[in-house]
């Protein structure tokens, strides 16, 4: 039987995935298992379905994604630590046609960039945030973040998180789901094929939204691993985000349309 | 001629961004320089021009709505007081790295931490050296005149795209607060959309298929790349320094003394060399328009024509002193004078330190 080669899989015939040309080709930077690929993928494939990806302006936090700039193959600025809203706005503001989204982490968003997080949900910027929790700062090497669950272990909690002096978790999600300002806001994950579906769809309902001008901006959060920061296997760090992080931070749609979900 | 308005300092930079064709505005209220974003909500430039204003809910917000906007290659600004710019210092040393185009204000407050409300030149070294973290510079002018706070508008913004650098206009709470007659420039149509598209190609507006993407950053992990683009970046500055250096003499010609100052100190000096010259002294002015970059070479020449005395007299403890002496290194005295702190000196105060300080002994 003659060997079978590369050459003869590789074929227009046998193509079942086709990456999207709107990330580029270069390495991703991301640990293997780490959600930040997928998540990345989703967010260019939606832009490409809808075709915006001619008047789309991205913006990249500081964390693991701020190279999100070398992946996704659009406009893109590159934001100081937490201020992406901030720049966000400053774009939108002045193109108002253009399609405008923030890449953020959870110390980015969460932590360091609270004010400018609130204030652009608040103001009901056009935009889209896209919200990568992952209780951790990954980048710096796994400090503990505003989304650290109590009694959870870190490089700056090493004997867990004690909420008595480091505080609780900030559900930053439901707290901007409380302002007017917010027209769509839903917390989605990315850890396997069903749970992707549903981040895409989530991410996909924002940018309409943006596209059609409705009133307010659309943030959906993606509860994410950090195999190298949570010192796990990929496969256990997704089992140890199911057990320990869905509880907390729930996962579905908080607010369509304007509408608080019950 | 233009219209001719009485103003305050504050709303004639106001009126010229406006007229300049600026895009957006974004600011945080201080004192004193409140009456910039007051001054444009009123006259509502959205109906204007067009002009996009925000308060911001934060000096850090606001300048970095200025880098997110410059990005897109618009015309835009912020404007604060002393507090509030050394809150806009992360994002002026991204913009600085970025290489963006973008104009902004301080209307100087005395210090430090939240010090006073009134006047001061004590930002020199905030303003002239950098200010954030990183080697880098920024244009600065130094209005005198409310005249000035209008013209530095449009001068600001032409250099700032000329170069892609962060211009500051670097004004005090005299200026900022009185009011003088101002010969207002005519509108300047702002650009459209297709009009930035096409004069600003670095600019992120959206990629078009089959073209490069776009990209605004600070950060090149390759630490060889960083400092290649850091050459570049000092390249840019020497060239600006070669080209964009502005000051004015007054009564230099035959001045034995001179009074190096700027802003309202310029204006309480020029008063000071009047006096001194009815009193017989060959006083002179040596007022700096730009102080970054700063007029060196200019001073140096004067010095080898035989000036006996520099007096550098600023509202600071003595920050703008240092580069006269770098300047004149040691071909004549140098000393300072200023009252600091939110106090005002007086022309009599100026003209008794040239006394004391450089005539005397
Ligand atoms: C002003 C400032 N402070 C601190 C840092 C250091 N820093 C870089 S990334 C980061 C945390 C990022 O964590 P997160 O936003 O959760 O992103 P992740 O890496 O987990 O995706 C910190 C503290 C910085 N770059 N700038
Ligand atoms: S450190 Fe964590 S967040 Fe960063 S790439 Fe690795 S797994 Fe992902
Ligand atoms: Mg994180």
């Amino acid at each position: 039987m003659a060997e079978i080669t590369l050459e003869d899989i590789i074929k227009p015939e046998n193509l079942v995935y086709k990456k999207t040309d709107l990330l580029t080709d270069k390495e991703l930077s991301y640990c293997p298992g780490c959600g930040h690929g997928t998540a990345h993928r989703i967010t260019m494939e939606v832009l490409e379905e809808l075709g915006l990806e001619e008047r789309t302006i991205g913006v990249a936090p500081v964390g693991c994604s701020v190279l999100a700039y070398e992946f996704m193959n659009i406009d893109m600025t590159q934001a100081a630590h937490g201020r992406a809203p901030a720049v966000a706005t400053g774009i939108k503001r002045c193109w108002p046609d253009r399609i405008v989204f923030t890449y953020q982490g959870d110390g980015d968003l969460a932590a360091i960039g609270t004010a400018e997080t609130i204030h652009a949900c608040n103001r009901g910027e056009k935009i889209v945030i896209i919200f990568i929790n992952n209780g951790i700062y990954g980048m710096t090497g796994g400090q503990m973040a505003p989304t650290t669950l109590p009694g959870m272990k870190s490089s700056t909690s090493p004997f867990g998180r004690d909420v008595e002096t480091m505080g609780n978790p900030l559900k930053m999600t439901e707290l901007v789901a409380q302002l007017p300002g917010t027209y769509f806001v839903s917390r989605q994950a990315v850890h396997s094929p069903a749970a992707v579906r549903r981040a895409k769809k989530a991410i996909k309902k924002a940018f309409e939204n943006q596209r059609d001008n409705k009133p307010g901006l659309s943030f959906v959060e993606i509860v994410s691993n950090c195999n190298s920061g949570w010192k796990m296997t990929p496969i256990d760090a997704n089992k140890w985000m199911e057990e320990n992080m869905f509880p907390f931070f729930p996962l579905g749609d908080i607010k369509v349309d304007g509408q608080l979900v019950k | 001629m233009g219209e001719l308005k009485l103003m305050k300092g504050n709303e004639a930079l106001a009126e010229a961004a406006i007229r300049a064709g600026a895009d957006a505005y974004f600011g945080y209220p201080i004192t004193p320089q409140s009456e910039v974003i007051e001054y444009l909500m009123a006259e509502k430039p959205f109906d204007r021009t067009g002009m996009v204003v925000l308060q911001a809910e934060s000096e850090i917000a606001a300048i970095n709505m200025v880098y997110g906007a410059a990005g897109t290659g618009k015309k835009v600004m912020t404007s604060s007081s002393s507090p509030g710019i050394s809150l806009k210092q992360e994002g002026l040393s991204y913009i600085a790295g970025a290489e963006l185009p973008c104009l902004y204000a301080n209307v100087v407050r005395g210090g430090p931490g939240l010090g006073t409300i009134q006047p001061s030149q004590a930002d020199y070294f905030q303003s002239t050296k950098g200010g954030g973290h990183g080697d880098y510079r920024q244009i600065v002018l130094a209005p005198a005149s409310v005249q000035e706070m209008s013209d530095f508008v449009k001068l600001g913004f032409e250099l700032a795209f000329k170069y892609r650098i962060a211009v500051l206009i670097l004004s005090d709470g005299v200026i900022g607060q009185m009011m003088e007659k101002v010969e207002l420039f005519d509108q300047i149509p702002r650009l459209t959309d297709q009009e930035v598209i096409e004069k600003y190609p670095w600019a992120t507006t959206g990629k078009k298929k089959g073209t490069e993407r776009r990209i605004i950053t600070s950060l090149d992990l390759d630490s060889l790349k960083m400092e290649a683009h850091n050459h570049h970046l000092q390249a840019k500055y020497k060239t600006i320094s070669e080209n964009e250096v502005r000051y004015e003499l007054i009564d230099c010609d035959d001045a034995e003394y001179i009074i190096v100052a700027y802003g309202s100190s310029a204006r309480i000096s020029q008063k000071a060399v009047q006096l001194a010259r009815k009193k017989g002294i060959k006083a002179g002015l040596f007022r700096l328009i730009t102080l970054y970059p700063f007029p060196g070479k200019e001073m140096q020449q004067l010095c080898k024509k035989g000036v006996k005395g520099w007096l550098a007299v600023e509202m600071s403890a003595g920050q703008m002193v240092e580069d006269v002496m770098l300047s004149v290194k040691g071909c004549a005295k140098v000393e300072h004078y200023g009252r600091f702190g939110g106090i005002v000196h007086s022309p009599e105060e100026v003209l008794h330190a040239l006394e004391e300080k450089i005539i005397g002994d």
